[in-house]
């Protein structure tokens, strides 16, 4: 069982995490707290302080947190997107697409599950900032797309 | 029409075993039913009043011989023998064991199909014109896009967690068969000064308890910009829409609360920010995907009359062929909608028999028409005698496309958990009252749309007659509507007044009806007379 699942190599930066809100105010503070409504992009001006943005997701079925992830990383963000709260292995596969690199779940995911979720696709249909190749480029020969 | 290559076949091989591990450790328990539901969803899997229900996504409505022969064949083997065509061109099955619902996965995947996020909040099929292909005043052929637009939104990793579903059609003539205003996003392919083809976007319309008819955002978005303005579309959708109450989430009401100008502010900002990511595919890639939509080799010098005096095939061609671009050829449509039957149903024998008259008569290609009917789109003329005698042998005749004996009902209380009032009865019973009194013939084109509740999967709002089943003390009542559109002359019926049980909405559809006999002009149809007369005198006459 893994309670906190990571696609990076640096150390974990585990600093706490401020709200979005108080974040202008304390850019030392490093670790940064998205919530649902927040907007991602007051984030922008001050990223190159961050080093870990927590993405909240109180309910999984709520998806702004997706979208979050991606305008981060669409604006050359390096630091961890962490996804934490209702996560489940069945989201995995679209969060590594936009953009998280880590996991922290309330409720701990089966190693195997995790394996699965993630080896399961080869192809994607669409492109993001995470480097696969989307079809429509292997079609076209053109596999740095 | 299109056929997978390698790819698109690998990612629906690779769906079904996703969700067989996932039913398996649902059925094991390890996964709750409220972890499931999404991921059933997403796979077509509906938990309704007596069993699962699948439905099944048939791209822009589109299906080969082979493909319509499966369907046939799922009915048989794993429902009771019957399959349901749907208004978003669908089908669905609605006697499925959870367990069983893998294999079909399975067997549809072997026919390139599959029921990929045909619920749940996500990007739906994408829907178009029925006629597309065959429709003498398309610009272009609207399918190429539309599964441009189905590639781009399957397994979309941003968008699969939407604040509501969101539905997208696409046509590409100023005739409108796909209610493309009632959309989430509608696209009319369309012509520039220029002379360039590209898609005017038009967002924010629905049925649902809040009608609304879409608003033009972008009149013209440049075809090498369709994925990237669609995807900036859904994300200011996917980032600001309601989530704090289902029945606002729909992007209408964001659109509406936002106002469409400041949306479309928003979108246009999106959309530039996201043009400097590459996310476009290229031209290529649509070029790769229209000579799959190529027309078929119709023949020339072909006969361009219909020979037969038969009355009843007369009446047939007379009502359910339609005007083809090719000379020699008509669209034919075969009803669903015989007189006392169930509006979309048909038997696993009769889905076969559909398959096989495609491939023997249209080039292997038929449709599914949102208005639950079955088209062949390309057939010859002089062959057409010869195919509706094998209809009428199968019971596939029903010469009533477009009249109001053509209903389109929801499944209602006799499936459906969300349902207030059945709705098969009701269709029954005004197609047996109109078949009888032997008024359908005058009436013309008169479209009858009936709902079982509020959420309007009957697109009650835009028939010229609606008809939506209420709950009243417990006691199902049915409210009628008149004046509603779902063409490009989009409107929204209104409620005449009081409701009626069963048999009293059967009685007021005749006198509405009675009163466009006696008022219409020349020419014109229920809803012509309607506009032009007002409410007021149908009123009366229904509960003067
Ligand atoms: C039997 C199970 C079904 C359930 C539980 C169901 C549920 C719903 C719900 C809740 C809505 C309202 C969504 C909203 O406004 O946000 C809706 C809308 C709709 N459904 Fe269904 N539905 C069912 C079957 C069908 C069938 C069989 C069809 C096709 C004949 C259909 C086509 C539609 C359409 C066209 C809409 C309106 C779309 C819009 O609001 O823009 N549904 N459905
Ligand atoms: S309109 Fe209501 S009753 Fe009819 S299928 Fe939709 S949800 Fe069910």
């Amino acid at each position: 069982m893994v309670e906190l699942l990571r696609f990076r190599d640096d150390e974990p930066s585990e600093s706490p995490a401020v709200t979005v809100d108080s974040f202008g105010d304390q850019s030392n503070a490093g670790a940064v707290r998205i919530e649902p409504g927040d907007d991602a992009r007051e984030l922008l001006p001050h990223l190159a302080h961050v080093r870990r943005v927590e993405i909240n997701f109180p309910v999984f079925g709520d998806g702004r947190g997706y979208s979050a992830a991606r305008i981060l990383r669409e604006a050359g963000f390096e630091g961890e997107i962490r996804a934490v709260g209702d996560v489940a292995v069945d989201q995995l596969a679209y969060m590594r697409r936009c953009g998280f690199d880590a996991f922290q779940p309330d409720k701990a995911m089966n190693d195997a599950d995790v394996e699965v979720a993630l080896s399961r696709w080869d192809d994607v249909y669409q492109k993001t900032t995470d480097g696969l190749t989307p079809i429509w480029a292997l079609r076209h020969g053109n596999a740095d797309v | 029409m299109y056929q997978y290559d390698k790819y698109d076949q690998q990612m629906v091989d690779t769906r079904v075993e996703e969700f067989r591990d996932q039913t398996r450790r649902r059925l094991s328990g390890e996964l709750s039913e409220e972890k499931f539901r999404p991921l059933r969803l997403m796979n077509g899997l509906y938990l309704q009043l007596h069993a699962y229900m699948l439905r099944v996504a048939v791209p822009y409505g589109t299906l080969s011989g082979a493909q319509m022969k499966a369907l046939g064949d799922i009915a048989d083997k794993y429902d009771r023998g019957y399959g349901h065509f749907t208004t978003r061109q669908n089908i669905q099955y609605n006697w499925i064991k959870l367990e069983d619902a893998p294999e079909i996965l399975a067997d549809l995947a072997k026919v390139e199909m599959h029921a990929i996020q045909t619920s749940g909040n996500c990007i739906r099929n994408i829907s178009s014109d029925h006629f597309a292909g065959a429709a003498a005043d398309e610009i272009i052929d609207p399918r190429p896009y539309a599964e441009l637009l189905r590639q781009w939104s399957s397994f979309h990793p941003e968008f699969s967690y939407l604040p509501r579903k969101f539905k997208i059609a696409v046509i590409a003539s100023d005739t409108d068969r796909a209610a493309m205003r009632l959309h989430d996003i509608g696209i009319q392919m369309v012509r520039n000064d220029a002379g360039e083809i590209g898609c005017a976007f038009y967002v924010g319309g629905g049925m649902g308890r809040t009608p609304m008819v879409a608003p033009l955002i972008n009149a013209f978005v440049p075809l090498d910009e369709l994925i990237t303005y669609s995807e900036a579309c859904l994300r200011v959708y996917n980032r600001h829409g309601r989530r704090d109450n289902k029945y606002k989430a729909r992007i209408k009401i964001l659109v509406h609360e936002m106002g469409k100008d400041e949306y479309t502010r928003q979108v246009e900002e999106e959309f530039t920010h996201l043009k400097a990511q590459g996310i476009e595919p290229p031209l290529a890639e649509l070029a790769r995907i229209e000579p799959y939509f190529a027309d078929p080799a119709f023949k020339t010098g072909i006969v361009d009359e219909i020979a037969s005096d038969a009355p009843d095939f007369a009446l047939w061609v007379g009502r359910n062929t339609v005007l083809h671009k090719a000379p020699g050829y008509v669209s034919a449509v075969i009803s669903l909608k015989p007189v006392g039957g169930i509006p979309g149903d048909a038997s696993a024998d009769q889905i076969r028999l559909m398959g096989d008259l495609a491939t023997e008569y249209s080039f292997d290609e038929c449709r599914v028409m949102h208005t639950q009917n079955i088209v062949l789109p390309h057939v010859e003329k002089g062959r057409l005698k010869e195919l509706y005698d094998t209809l009428a042998a199968n019971g596939l005749a029903a010469p009533n496309l477009d009249t109001i004996e053509d209903i389109i009902a929801c499944p209602g209380l006799d499936y459906c958990s969300l349902a207030n009032a059945r709705s098969i009865p009701v269709a029954q019973k005004i197609s047996e009252r109109f078949a009888g009194n032997g008024k359908t013939a005058a009436l013309g084109e008169l479209k009858l749309k009936i709902s079982g509740c509020i959420n309007a999967c009957g697109h009650h709002h835009a028939g010229h007659i609606g008809i939506l089943g209420v709950d009243k003390k417990g006691v199902e009542n049915y409210q009628l509507l008149l004046g509603g559109s779902e063409a490009q002359d989009t409107s929204l019926g209104k409620i005449t007044g009081p409701g009626f049980d069963e048999d009293g909405i059967v009685d007021a559809v005749e006198k509405a009806t009675d009163v466009y006999l006696e008022k219409r002009e020349d020419g014109e149809r229920f809803l012509d007379t309607y506009r032009r007369i007002g409410m007021d005198p149908f009123k009366e006459a229904i509960y003067g």
